[in-house]
């Protein structure tokens, strides 16, 4: 018998198992794919071949989607999906992806065609149509109500942050190969790199203010060196001696790229699967038994009491 | 109008879990879901240390997290209240399970009996095949009420027509009722006590009031 969550013996918070490994990669997989696709089309108005970053994008994207699928309980029922738009970002997720796959597929096809001037617009139609499905994922994590560390609004800035940054680091990666490099994408990548750090920081603080489950909070800050030092500092540095002409440039941007993209990766696991506690049960005050009074509360496991 | 809530009275409870095991004995949950449980939460410092029962569910919420996020309209919440889930609309999704921030929703994988293989006799009695793969919680015993009023019965106060876990308690910690009515035992123990209801501050509006003294609400 398997069950996505045990019953608590105790008032902790403890960690959510409704979501898996499975539903992290629908959050990697959609924003790097976001990413990239931004960067084709980016990349197309810099007059560069898009095919291959434009396809890796839709395959990122429809890859977390994939795993998704393999997580529900019921996937022959996934069109019910569709049928709550009034408030549910899941159903949003659905309805935006359904133009993102069709005007994507439409892009990818006339490309092969050889009709690029129709191709770039149904690519400028994909690449919104990310943009939103990546908001989306952002407001699903929002709604998460149970989940402190996912409900935290700070999250969102980093979230969409994040996948532009995965896919631009990415893209530079390609792009050094491919095209022996564009000017901006190496200065554009710094700068992704760096807000995302930002992002990170505003958001770890934003937990701090409105408080979180101790665990929670200790799994984040596990890995805050590692993610700060390796994840974007590196980067950075790799991406600055590319600038300068260092030896071996594009063996540096690939592997900063690689690094940036694979840290934003390793955060997005660690929020669902590690750092996703509920938050428990809290009681202002104690009940008044016989001739005794009320105390404090509780509210256990918790920073911010 | 009206609109199911619970009291619990904290000052009563003894942990005894006596609704827990009628919860599980009348919706035939399988091992691991509980949708009733009593969490026993310990206060201060030792030596001033307290020790406080808290009985747990869904609190059917005036505005449930959980409905706003499903995806396929499979869980709603009725006229007179109750949050009811559909198994066959629901997809197995789980977003609702992390959108409720009262642990209230479990989803069960595969079937599994108490005992091994085998069903008891409950749990035959009430096994539904469409319960496996989707996510399920209380539901005030939606059932009983439902039938209760056809009968010409009042929720809270007939047996019949009351959930199974206010029916069994031990100590009378639990109270059922309609709080749109004013002469409900619920409104009565609302106004003559004060209460307060867990994550308040969510903005959820539970529907699970927990009194902790008499006289009027200080808190
Ligand atoms: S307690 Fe949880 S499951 Fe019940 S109505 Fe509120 S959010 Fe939904
Ligand atoms: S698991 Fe079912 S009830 Fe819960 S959000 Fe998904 S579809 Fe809705």
């Amino acid at each position: 018998m398997k069950h996505s969550r045990k019953v608590a013996s105790g008032p902790w918070p403890r960690l959510q198992r409704a979501w898996d490994i499975r539903a992290a990669f629908n959050f990697i997989g959609g924003g790097t794919g976001t990413g990239l696709l931004v960067m084709a089309f980016l990349g197309a108005l810099d007059g560069r071949a898009w095919f291959i970053p434009a396809f890796a994008g839709m395959a990122f994207i429809s890859f977390g989607l994939l795993m998704v699928l393999l997580e529900i309980g019921k996937p022959w029922r996934a069109l019910n999906v569709f049928h709550h738009p009034q408030t549910s970002w899941m159903t949003r997720e659905g309805v935006v992806a359904l133009p993102l796959f069709a005007c994507g597929g439409a892009a990818l096809g006339l490309n092969l065609l050889g009709m690029s001037g129709i191709a770039m617009f149904f690519l400028a139609v994909t690449t919104l149509c990310a943009l939103g499905f990546l908001y989306c994922q952002a407001r699903i994590l929002r709604a998460a109500r149970g989940i402190p560390t996912w409900r935290e609004i700070t999250l969102t800035p980093y979230i969409l942050l994040s996948g532009p940054t995965e896919g631009t680091s990415l893209f530079a990666a390609f792009a050094v190969w491919a095209y022996g490099g564009l000017v901006w994408v190496l200065p554009l990548a710094i700068v992704l790199i760096a807000a995302r750090a930002a992002a990170w920081a505003y958001y770890r603080n934003g937990l701090e203010k409105r408080g979180a489950p101790e665990e929670s909070l200790e799994v984040l800050d596990q890995m805050a060196p590692g993610f700060y030092l390796v994840g974007h500092a590196l980067p950075v540095l790799l991406f600055i001696a590319a600038l300068a002409d260092a030896p071996g440039v594009p063996w540096l941007v690939s592997l900063g790229g690689l690094i940036a993209a694979l840290a934003g990766w390793q955060a997005k696991r660690v929020l669902i699967t590690r750092a996703a506690r509920t938050q428990g049960i809290a009681i202002p005050r104690t009940p008044v038994r016989g001739r005794g009074q009320s105390h404090p509360g509780a509210r256990p496991g918790w920073i911010n009491r | 109008m009206t609109k199911y809530a619970m009291v619990v009275d904290l000052r009563r409870c003894v942990g005894c879990q006596t609704c827990t095991a009628a919860c599980k004995l009348a919706n035939a949950t399988p091992p691991g879901v509980m949708w009733r449980r009593v969490v026993d939460v310990e206060t201060g410092t030792f030596p001033n240390v307290q020790r406080v029962f808290v009985p747990t569910s869904c609190q059917h919420c005036d505005n449930p997290p959980c409905v706003a996020a499903c995806p396929s309209e499979a869980t709603k919440k009725r006229a007179d209240g109750i949050v009811t889930q559909d198994y066959e609309m629901c997809i197995g999704c789980g977003y609702c399970i992390t959108a409720c921030p009262y642990e209230a929703r479990f989803k069960v994988e595969d079937v599994d009996f108490a005992y091994g293989d085998e069903p008891m006799r409950h749990e035959a009695e009430k096994y539904n095949d469409d319960m496996n793969g989707v996510v399920q919680k209380c539901t005030f015993c939606v059932d009983t009420i439902d039938e209760g009023i056809a009968k010409g019965l009042t929720p809270g106060v007939d047996p019949d027509a009351t959930p199974a876990c206010v029916n069994s308690c031990i100590a009378n910690a639990l109270t059922f009722g309609d709080l749109d009515d004013p002469d409900s035992n619920v409104s009565k123990k609302l106004r003559d006590n004060q209460h307060f209801r867990m994550h308040e501050d969510e903005g959820t509006g539970s529907n699970m009031y927990y009194l902790w003294d008499k006289g009027e609400i200080r808190l």
